[in-house]
């Protein structure tokens, strides 16, 4: 299963973020998780949301050019050891991962964003070793 | 099509005709115009004294300085009465800069401009929209009056407005655009947001540039947006010499024809004025040979061009102008460098990602010069090294190319200021 994540791309300049989730707070876009890869010239936030069709929508009528794309959300048990071995599985089935981020926690399961360099490939390969992955709208359930 | 006989005259009955009507227009100025009566004695040189096209070397210059001292119609070669149009240049200083036709001139206008509308493959078939600004500034009317002269169908849309420019060009099926290149990028792109795609959708098969450079890498960027199919030629003119008509690129694409019975073309070195030889790059310096308001001698257009002589695939003897690699006024000196906005709209174009909107920011921290540029993503990404890769292949060919680093910032698709006009690209926020 894939989730649409929600990426925007913001220019270095002050205010700019907050007026990004000023946009999805105005329309309770409620936002589950996300990363902000930035440097001194520009920054990337992803974010996983409960409805990114309508973020990417309201952003763009504000002005912001964003991009839904599809990750995997995946389901994996909160003990030490269990990310090594999510990754191995994936490296020896040969597929990259372009960027993963975002743990949410809870007691005994946490859920990380995955990017791959192959996003077909990703999906039959968690399917076939039976790791679980979820849905933006099951996250935000949690 | 060739639109007159004159386009395939052999050399030797070019030179004559130019011999012929360069002595003619010397000595009317002469007697007419007494502030190039005065240049002309304070050069020791008298009308009688051209005598071969190689004399015209021996004539003072003039530049736009001279027309501002003598505004508005001081330089003027007949009586205000004779004319039956002004014009005039938006100066960015101070006064614009006038000029005058008579009814003789707006006839020599429009022949000139009809020859350079069916150099770019236009003809009585064709609907033309005009997207070039009516008023004062000379682009818009001398296109109306040469396409208008060939048969085609006008459609003076002017600018602004683009949405209406598109809707126009689906029902009237306008089939060829006049615009300047920015303004081509940002109609297609008007079209594609009202969910028309120029290729698909629309009829447009020719596009006459002009007001603004055309380089290699804008045209590959017009073709991203309106097909590889569209026809684009270039054209160049300023109003100072008559507006566009002066010279324009044929089909075959190997720089600009010029019309060579009405202007006689020169090379000089800008800094020393000395004439160079044909093939050599320098300042394009033009003499008007047929003008009656306004004949200027040896005009300096601060155009940096080159001639060529030999025959060209499509029939016309005219010497070529290339295609235009910078005007002396645009040259940006930056930390000592010589720096044509060309040469980094060229780096800016050659990497796929970006769309082809940017800007040029000059500052001065302490006593350097620091050049940033803007530009602009064609769409957002969610890979970071695809971002860092942009930035820093942009900044790698600005040094490779320029020798200088560049701050350079990516701004999202569709946030950078677009132009109906002549685009305005570079901020120079240097004190002088
Ligand atoms: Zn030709």
């Amino acid at each position: 299963m894939f989730a649409k994540q929600l990426t925007v791309f913001i220019e270095n300049r002050t205010g700019r973020l907050s007026e990004v989730l000023d946009v999805l707070k105005e329309n309770k876009v409620n936002i589950l998780s996300l990363s902000l890869a930035d440097t001194t010239e520009f920054g990337l936030l992803r974010l996983i949301v409960d409805n990114a069709a309508l973020g990417k929508d309201k952003l763009t009528q504000k002005g912001f050019s964003s991009l839904l794309s599809d990750v995997s959300i995946i389901k994996i048990p909160h003990k030490v050891g269990s990310l090594q071995k999510l990754l191995k599985t994936i490296d020896e089935n040969g597929v990259n991962i372009e960027y993963m981020y975002g743990l949410s926690i809870e007691s005994d399961e946490a859920y990380v964003v995955l990017k791959a360099s192959d996003v077909n490939k990703i999906d039959a390969i968690l399917n076939e070793n039976g790791i679980k992955t979820i849905s933006c709208e099951e996250l935000g359930k949690i | 099509m060739i639109w007159s006989k004159e386009e395939t005259l052999p050399r030797e009955e070019i030179e004559k005709i130019q011999l012929e009507r360069l002595k003619e227009t010397v000595h009317r100025v002469y007697e007419r115009v007494p502030a190039y009566a005065r240049k002309m004695d304070e050069a020791g040189v008298r009308p009688e004294d051209i005598r071969e096209l190689s004399d015209l070397s021996r004539l003072p210059f003039v530049t736009k300085q001279d027309m501002r001292d003598n505004y508005p119609f001081g330089l003027f070669a007949v009586d205000k009465d004779e004319l039956v149009r002004i014009h005039a240049s938006s100066g960015t200083t101070g006064k614009p800069t006038v000029v005058g036709y008579t009814r003789g001139d707006l006839e020599t206008w429009t022949e000139c401009v009809s020859r350079i509308a069916c150099m770019g493959g236009a003809s009585s078939k064709d609907v033309a929209q005009i997207c070039f600004g009516y008023g004062m500034f000379t682009g818009a009317l001398g296109l109306h009056y040469g396409l208008e002269n060939i048969g085609a169908a006008i459609v003076p849309s002017s600018t602004g407005n683009s949405q209406k420019q598109i809707m126009y060009m689906q029902d009237f099926e306008t089939s060829l655009l006049v615009a300047t290149p920015s303004y081509a990028l940002r109609l297609a792109e008007v079209a594609r947001e009202m969910g028309v795609e120029p290729e698909r959708d629309l009829k447009v098969k020719i596009a006459l540039v002009g007001s603004e450079l055309l380089t290699d890498a804008m045209r590959e960027e017009m073709h991203k947006y309106w097909g590889k199919d569209l026809l684009i030629t270039s054209n160049y003119g300023m109003s100072e010499l008559m507006g566009p008509g002066v010279s324009g690129e044929c089909t075959e694409h190997c720089g600009m024809h010029i019309n060579e019975d009405y202007f006689i073309p020169e090379i000089i070195d800008p800094a020393t004025g000395d004439v160079l030889p044909a093939g050599e790059k320098g300042e394009l310096v033009i003499t008007c040979i047929k003008k009656e308001g306004l004949p200027l001698i040896r005009y300096r257009t601060k155009d940096i061009t080159r001639l060529f002589y030999d025959k060209c695939k499509c029939g016309r003897t005219f010497c070529r102008m290339e295609n235009l690699s910078g005007r002396s006024d645009d040259m940006l000196k930056i930390r000592g460098v010589n720096v044509f906005p060309s040469q980094i709209e060229e780096v800016i174009l050659s990497v796929e990602e970006l769309g082809p909107h940017y800007e040029i920011i000059l500052e001065r921290e302490g006593y350097l010069d620091k050049l940033t540029v803007k530009v602009e993503l064609a769409q957002v990404t969610d890979s970071f090294s695809v971002l860092e890769r942009i930035t820093a292949t942009v900044k790698n060919k600005l040094k490779v190319i320029l020798g200088l680093d560049a701050k350079v910032m990516l701004e999202s698709p569709n946030t950078l200021q677009r132009f109906e006009g002549k685009a305005k690209r570079v901020k120079d926020l240097r004190s002088k």
